[in-house]
């Protein structure tokens, strides 16, 4: 029962935990390009505002697709929260991505299609190394558990685990469609790809990818933690300290081509998580 | 006042469509959303899909090739939607009123909200013309549905 509350109250508390993240990335955003920038809460306005517009329907299967991207983004959370197996929310991340690349498929729209590819290619860059990261964790902790990782007794997994950190701080730009990764939905691009693979949903539909992009941004920050468990409020800081890092990513870098992703994540991401695991299995005999 | 009624006047999303304008108006309705006048402030976002717009910011006289365009336009913006004519040309033709490929001013193909005359419109008067826009928004509640 007292679990029951937990996932519940973590439901409620996430998305708004990420809105305000959301606005924050707006502010600091606007400040870094000498603008002044919404209030804070903007998103929230900009989300009930989407929510009052009128329905338009290109595809009756996009909606399905749509609302699979916010459950499964959910459960993901929800295995974080309650401090279940990371292995199991991993391969919920990856079918929560493919949930949205079917959605965006399932429309005629060419540019839905091109976001659509584009996000598998983003899948393909950021999920071996998350499932990588999984298995590190595995080979620290002789468990997949996240209550493992959050036990007092441990040590802080960035001791041991931190080349899987840098890893994971490339993984978390490409999840968080920031430049140089932005190529699955564009905020700045529209004469390229219009809006990516958001292009065909309006209104409603369109709150609910924002809402799971802020159950996605505090996923995302949460996993970060974890790699200083305890005391935890280390951890947040630091989850707090990429997020902050990722927005002056944003703002000096250009958008790169999807091939340059696919290579780049490629040829850091796996690498760093294979050398540590390696030398984890090497050196200390896991 | 709900809190999607009071949303929709804190985040009007902008699409700028260019008919045939000389880029003199264009140039203007971009620089409001420069550092100079930023009009994020107040949540205006210049958006470059229909389906996510709520403010349809036109420019320059319509012509035959244009109207059907700009009709698609309208037709894929979510209602409740506000169109902006900017610029003496996208209000009555202008200069360009008597050409034979012109029809004249937007209010000829879509219904246009709010005229912001002016050649080129200032960013200024842009913004005002946005605000305006969004006063008229506010009084159609339970209208524009």
């Amino acid at each position: 029962m007292n679990q029951l509350w937990v996932a519940i109250i973590a439901i409620i508390v996430a998305p708004i935990i990420g809105g305000f993240l959301a606005g924050i990335d707006r502010k600091i955003t606007a400040r870094l390009q000498g603008r002044w920038g919404p209030p804070i809460v903007q998103p929230f306005y900009d989300f009930f505002k989407l929510l009052g517009k009128s329905r338009i329907a290109t595809s009756r299967m996009q909606f399905v697709w749509i609302y699979g991207y916010l459950v499964f983004m959910i459960a993901s959370l929800v295995f974080l929260v309650l401090k279940l197996d990371i292995l199991l929310l991993v391969f919920l991340l990856g079918f929560a991505g493919i949930s949205f690349v079917l959605g965006g498929f399932s429309s005629k729209s060419p540019y839905s299609h091109f976001g659509a590819n584009r996000e598998l290619l983003q899948i393909l860059s950021y999920e071996p190394v998350l499932l990588l990261m999984a298995l590190g964790i595995y080979a620290q902790n002789g468990s997949f558990m996240i209550s493992e990782i959050l036990k007092p007794s441990s040590e802080p997994l960035l001791a041991s685990l931190w080349p899987i950190f840098i890893a994971l701080l490339v993984i978390l730009t490409i999840k968080l469609r920031k430049s140089p990764f932005d190529i699955a939905t564009s905020h700045h691009a529209h004469q390229e790809l219009v809006k990516g693979i958001m292009t065909e949903y309006s209104g409603p539909y369109y709150a609910l990818i924002q809402l799971t992009e802020w159950y996605e941004i505090v996923l995302l920050l949460g996993i970060i933690a974890l790699f200083w468990a305890n005391p935890l409020w280390i951890g947040i800081l630091i989850a707090l300290a990429a997020f902050i890092l990722e927005l002056f990513i944003d703002n000096i870098a250009a958008r790169m081509t999807a091939g340059w992703m696919v290579r780049f994540s490629w040829a850091i991401g796996l690498v760093l998580c294979i050398l540590n695991i390696a030398y984890l299995y090497l050196m200390k005999g896991v | 006042m709900g809190i999607i009624h009071t949303s929709r006047i804190k985040s009007p999303w902008i699409i700028h469509f260019d008919n045939s304008s000389c880029n003199g108006c264009d140039i203007e309705a971009l620089a409001c959303l420069t550092p100079l006048y930023d009009v994020e402030r107040f949540g205006i976002v210049n958006m470059g899909n229909p389906k996510h717009a709520d403010v349809l910011v036109i420019t320059g006289p319509v012509n035959y090739r244009t109207a059907r365009v700009l009709k698609n336009l309208y037709a894929q913006i979510p209602d409740p939607k506000m169109v902006i004519a900017v610029g003496t040309c996208a209000c009555s033709g202008g200069v360009f009123h008597n050409c034979y490929n012109i029809l004249g001013g937007v209010d000829k193909v879509v219904p246009v909200d709010v005229y912001v005359p002016g050649c080129a419109a200032r960013p200024e008067a842009i913004i005002d013309g946005v605000v305006l826009a969004l006063q008229k928004l506010a009084q159609a509640q339970g209208v524009a549905k």
